[in-house]
Parts: C-alpha cells; sequence; structure tokens
C-alpha cells in the first residue's frame, strides 16, 4: 500500500473511475438543461441502473452484457497485439448469420448439440472474416483500420443477400428464427424471473478467462503482446511478428463471431432485417467502448462489459419517465472520449498521489 | 439515352458528397492526424443544418437559405473537429480512441436532441433547393442534360471545392506546411513551422468541409434526418484511400464510388445490366472489393502521409 503512485493497477482503475464519475456527471448537466423536472429522477435511475428492476433487470443485465464481453475481448485482444480492430462490427455479423443459418438448416444434428455446432460455427466464421485483415496487414502492411472497416460493409451487404437467398421467410416477411437452436438456460430463468437470461454470459467470462490465460500465462501470449509493443524489437528477438499478427487477429475475430452467434441464438434477440445499416448491429462498436473502459485486460472488460450492461437497462427503465434512453449512448461517448485522454488523467492521478505520499 | 442522364444526375448525389469529405479527411490526414471521426462531423454538420433549413424555411429564398444552411453546416463541423483536435495534438491522445468517440457521441446526440426538441428522432424538412434547369447552361444538348439538368448547388461548389484544394495543397505556402507536418514533423518544426498551428488547421479544414458534406449527402435523397449519414463518413475514408491521398484521385475514386452506388440502386432498370441478372450486393460490394485490392497493391509503398497518427513528440527531434 506504500507506492501507490507506482502502483500501475491503482492508477488505471482510478482513471477509469474518474471518466465514469465525469460521465454521469455530464449526463446529470445534460438532463438539468433538456428536463430539469426530471433530473434528479433521472440520474437516480441511471446510478441505479440494471438494479430498477429488481432481479429482472440483474438477469437482463448479464444478458446483456454477454455479447458485449465478447466484441469487447475481440477489440481488447487485438489491442494487446497493437491492432485495433473496428471490424469486430463485421465479424459480428458474419458470426450471427452463421449461427442462424446453422440454426435453421442443419436440423440432422441432435438436438441436444445442435446449439454448440451452431455456436462453433459461429466462432470460426468471425475468425475468417478477419483472417483477411489480418493477412493483409501481416504481409501486405495494409493498414487494419480501413480494411476491417470495409469489411464490415461487405459482410453487412453480403450478409443481407446471403439472408435473403438462404433463410427468408417472405410470409412474415423476416428471417426465420433458429428456435431449434436456442442457448440452453438451465433454469436461471427461475432465479432471474422474466429476464432473458440465457447461458450467453457465463460462456463470454469463460472466454475472458481463456483470454486471460492465453496472453498472461502462455509463451504464444507473451510473444503476441511483444508484438504490440513493438514489432521490430519482437522480430529481432526472433519473435515471427507476420504469423503473430494475423493469428491476434484471427482470434479476436473468434470472438467477434461467438458473440453474434450468442446474441442470436436467443429467442429474444432481434430477427434479422434486410436493411443496409451497420448501426442496427451496435455490439461491435460497444465492444470498442468496453475494450477501452476495461483497459484492454480480459478480467477488466468482464466488468466493463457488466457496467455497460447496467446502464443501457439503466436507460430501458429511463422510459419510466419522460426521459431518452439516448442519454446512456451520450454517457457512454463521454465516457469513451475521456478514457482517449487517459494518458493525461493517469499523469494527474500520479501527480496527486506523490504530493499525498510526499506529504506522510 | 434518357436512362443515362438520369444515372448520371443521380450518381452526383453520391459522388459530390463523398468527394467533398474525402477532401476534408486529406488535409487532416495530410497534416500528420488521422481523422476517423469523419462520420459523426457529418452527422452533427447535417442535424444543425437540416435543423436550420426547418427553421427558417420560407423566410428567404431557396437557394440564399441552402447557402446560410451550409454556412451554418461548416461552422458547426469545425466546432466539433476541435474536439477531435485537442485530444489528439493537445492530449496526444490516440487518434482512433478520440475519432471512436466523437462518432459515438454525434449519433446519440442528434437523436437525443431531436427528441427534446422535435419530440421525433426525425426531423422533417421542406427540400425546395432541387434546380430543374439552370439558365441557359441547360439548354446545351447532351452536356446542358448531363450537368445542367435536375441537379443543386452543391455540384458546383463540390467542383469548385475540388479546384481550391488541389490549389491550396500543392501550389501555396499553407499547402507545403501542412504536407510538411503530416510527412515529417520534426523537420517541419526545425525549418520554424508552428505544427500544433498546422495540424489545428487540417483538422478545422476537414471539420468544415465533413460538416458541409453531411449537409450535401442529406438534403437531395431524403426529406427527413434521422440521425446518421448511411456510413458514409467512412466510405469517405475508403474514397480517400482509394484516391491516394491526392485531390484529382480523390475525385476518380468518388465517381467510382458513387457510380456504382447509384447502379445497385437501378440496376434493374438498366437494360445491358438488367440482362445479367446479378443481385444488387455485387454493384453495392465491389467499391468496397475494389479499394481492398487496390490497398493490397499499394500498401507496400504506401502513399500516406508518413506521419498521420502519431502525435507530435518534440522530444523526437
Amino acid at each position: 500500500m506504500k507506492n501507490l503512485s507506482k502502483n500501475k493497477a491503482v492508477i488505471n482503475g482510478s482513471a477509469s473511475v474518474l471518466s465514469i464519475l465525469i460521465g454521469f456527471g455530464f449526463s446529470f448537466l445534460v438532463l438539468l438543461i433538456s428536463n430539469a423536472p426530471y433530473s434528479f429522477v433521472g440520474l437516480t435511475t441511471l446510478l441505479l441502473g440494471g438494479f430498477n428492476g429488481g432481479m429482472q433487470g440483474i438477469g437482463n443485465v448479464l444478458y446483456t452484457a454477454g455479447p458485449i464481453i465478447l466484441t469487447g475481448l475481440a477489440v481488447g485482444f487485438a489491442f494487446k497485439t497493437g491492432l485495433f480492430n473496428i471490424g469486430a462490427t463485421g465479424q459480428f455479423i458474419i458470426g450471427a448469420f452463421t449461427a442462424v443459418y446453422v440454426g435453421v438448416r442443419w436440423t440432422f444434428l441432435p438436438v441436444e448439440i445442435h446449439w454448440v455446432v451452431a455456436l462453433l460455427a459461429a466462432f470460426i466464421a468471425g475468425g475468417l472474416w478477419a483472417l483477411i485483415p489480418g493477412i493483409l496487414k501481416a504481409y501486405r502492411n495494409v493498414n487494419e483500420v480501413i480494411s476491417s472497416i470495409i469489411m464490415n460493409y461487405i459482410g453487412l451487404y453480403l450478409v443481407n443477400y446471403m439472408i435473403k437467398i438462404t433463410i427468408f421467410d417472405p410470409t412474415k416477411n423476416q428471417a426465420l428464427m433458429p428456435t431449434r437452436a436456442y442457448l440452453p438456460v438451465y433454469g436461471l430463468d427461475k432465479i432471474f424471473t422474466n429476464s432473458s437470461i440465457n447461458v450467453g454470459f457465463f460462456i463470454a467470462v469463460l472466454m475472458a478467462i481463456i483470454a486471460y490465460i492465453i496472453l498472461e500465462k502462455t509463451t504464444f501470449g507473451y510473444e503476441l503482446k511483444a508484438c504490440g509493443f513493438n514489432r521490430f524489437a519482437a522480430e529481432y528477438a526472433g519473435i515471427n511478428s507476420k504469423r503473430n499478427i494475423w493469428l491476434s487477429m484471427v482470434i479476436s475475430g473468434c470472438f467477434a463471431g461467438l458473440a453474434g452467434g450468442v446474441m442470436y441464438l436467443a429467442g429474444s434477440a432481434r430477427y434479422f432485417e434486410i436493411i443496409d445499416l451497420l448501426l442496427q448491429y451496435p455490439e461491435g462498436f460497444t465492444g470498442i467502448s468496453v475494450a477501452l473502459l476495461g483497459l484492454s485486460n480480459p478480467i477488466g472488460i468482464i466488468f466493463a462489459g457488466i457496467f455497460i450492461g447496467y446502464i443501457k437497462i439503466g436507460g430501458f427503465y429511463l422510459q419510466w419517465y419522460p426521459i431518452m434512453p439516448e442519454i446512456v449512448d451520450l454517457m457512454v461517448a463521454v465516457i469513451i472520449y475521456l478514457s482517449a485522454l487517459s494518458f493525461f488523467f493517469r499523469a494527474k492521478i500520479v501527480y496527486v498521489l506523490r504530493k499525498f505520499e510526499a506529504k506522510k | 439515352m434518357n436512362i443515362i442522364y438520369f444515372v448520371v444526375q443521380n450518381s452526383f448525389l453520391f459522388i459530390v458528397p463523398l468527394m467533398i469529405v474525402a477532401l476534408g479527411g486529406m488535409f487532416s490526414e495530410r497534416s500528420g492526424v488521422i481523422n476517423i471521426a469523419l462520420e459523426g462531423i457529418m452527422i452533427i454538420g447535417a442535424f444543425f443544418g437540416i435543423f436550420f433549413i426547418r427553421l427558417f424555411s420560407g423566410t428567404m429564398p431557396d437557394q440564399v437559405l441552402i447557402i446560410v444552411a451550409m454556412l451554418v453546416s461548416i461552422t458547426m463541423g469545425v466546432i466539433y473537429s476541435l474536439f477531435h483536435a485537442y485530444a489528439s495534438i493537445n492530449m496526444k491522445a490516440n487518434q482512433t480512441i478520440s475519432g471512436t468517440a466523437l462518432n459515438l457521441f454525434a449519433a446519440a446526440f442528434t437523436i437525443y436532441t431531436a427528441k427534446v426538441l422535435v419530440g421525433a428522432k426525425q426531423i422533417d424538412f421542406k427540400n425546395t433547393f432541387r434546380i430543374a434547369k439552370v439558365p441557359l447552361l441547360g439548354d446545351i444538348p447532351v452536356i446542358g442534360d448531363f450537368f445542367f439538368k435536375n441537379t443543386y448547388l452543391f455540384t458546383y461548389i463540390g467542383l469548385a471545392l475540388l479546384l481550391l484544394s488541389s490549389y491550396v495543397l500543392f501550389k501555396t505556402r499553407f499547402g507545403l506546411r501542412l504536407r510538411a507536418c503530416g510527412e515529417h514533423p520534426q523537420a517541419a518544426d526545425a525549418a520554424g513551422i508552428n505544427v500544433t498551428r498546422m495540424r489545428y488547421a487540417g483538422v478545422m479544414i476537414s471539420g468544415a468541409l465533413a460538416g458541409l458534406g453531411g449537409l450535401v449527402l442529406i438534403v437531395p435523397i431524403t426529406t427527413n434526418f434521422s440521425g446518421d449519414v448511411l456510413g458514409y463518413g467512412f466510405l469517405a475514408l475508403a474514397v480517400l484511400i482509394f484516391g491516394q491521398w491526392k485531390p484529382s484521385n480523390i475525385f476518380f475514386a468518388a465517381v467510382f464510388f458513387g457510380v456504382t452506388s447509384t447502379i445497385s440502386n437501378v440496376a434493374s432498370i438498366i437494360p445491358f445490366l438488367a440482362v445479367l441478372k446479378l443481385p444488387s450486393a455485387v454493384y453495392k460490394i465491389l467499391p468496397y472489393l475494389a479499394t481492398l485490392v487496390v490497398l493490397t497493391f499499394t500498401s507496400k509503398k504506401s502513399a500516406a502521409p508518413k506521419a498521420a497518427g502519431e502525435p507530435y513528440d518534440q522530444g523526437k527531434r
């Protein structure tokens, strides 16, 4: 406890907490300006988040957190290797479609393992989709931000077309639902009554733990991180940086694809709509927020995902009052902007802590 | 012939905003700041411009109204881009993260504000700005039909901006200094150029053009703005890279993207394409695929500004 100013976890954590507090302050200010009579009740609802709805609310927080923890892992894992996978959205879409396709069409599978196969297919499909920007980055030095933005749009248009020719139900004007491959609930709905919870959240946590083990406890993870810090130094130390770059993208894509599967293999999920709009799949972009808030650390990402889920559900309960739920998105955006400035925050926190320690 | 006129006239609706926004991105990246927030700035520009049109519709002549609205969009675009400039230049923040935050904020802000002010996500407005035929020029055979009928003031402003950008970037002292800051800011600084100021200029120009581009995109294609610009900010980034950070190439890239996206909408009524019976997804994917291929073969010796994306560190001189 002596050298707080040198403890990285404390500094990073308090920078995140500070960003979040300012975020809440900002949304309160917005409420004061736009909707003064409801500003206090709005703030308390926001702060109470998922707890507003009791066990149902908590169940829904975990349900919402599942896919965004996974997309957060996708973005965070790539960050560790120095790559910005803004293509999580595209990998999410591809994964979601593959899962639903397998769920609807592969009825020859035994019903017990149908959902497992569908998730596995989503996992692999997401990884393959990320392989393209990965290979381009490793061997042709193509900026992965641009190539994965492009892959997002190609994925969107491709999936919209594939839905139309494979799993579209023209009588209902929507995609068929993968009813046979829904994720199991294992009695969780008894604890969190009336909520949409399923096993998805626990799959996400398991994946986070696996990601943690890969990054922190294996040689491979060490090599990945080394490439992230300095590609050329890693190369000089005998690490095959090219292979690590595309592998890291693939693993990242697997997480994002799995997120799509987890999201869409549920009765409470949205059904596919054939609209050329990436924003109908916000989980990919939310993953960026989750990864940034969780400081790209898999365990941090679990908490960041729960936090974002928590305030999103809080936003849902804001509709009890004449308050727009978009205030939650505003708040998240402010928090992300502040976390971009975290360099500055961390320096300030170290400064304050040092002063404090000097006094003692 | 009528179909060709129709396709050309329609293509301009996509070419012009894509080109304007990509030119904006060019100024920012040439100064050394990657601006992934183009999408968000477009949304902000479109929001304020459209809201202005809604408020003042009918109080002044149409073409005057649209000019003032454009100025509103430009101003708000510049103001919004300052957040990106501050984060990435003063605070040396990660430019991609700051840009992402600005994109998220813009989308949420417009929807929230629209719901508070108008009571709905969509902001309706009257589009009274179409020019059916430009006097005199519209009477020229063929050329008149292509370029001076069913058009908007935007088309000509866009072309003027293209020429102006090219001139500013390559023929003025300012342009030379801006490019120096994007290629080698340490050398520029040593030569007495204020890197911070030049980068601010680059980002603010991108804010102005992206804000304008948002309005230019939305006005012709819809009568209600619902807080998004259909991913055209990201598309403009692709145009910028496809155009290899050069104004003339950006123009051709924008034409390519604009024509293919128009064709994707109307392929079924163009006789020789209708015969092929290709799904419209092919035309939608085509420009993206082409960009990816171009990137694959040019990235080894990329024309990208060398210092784009790196905060300027004086200690590295």
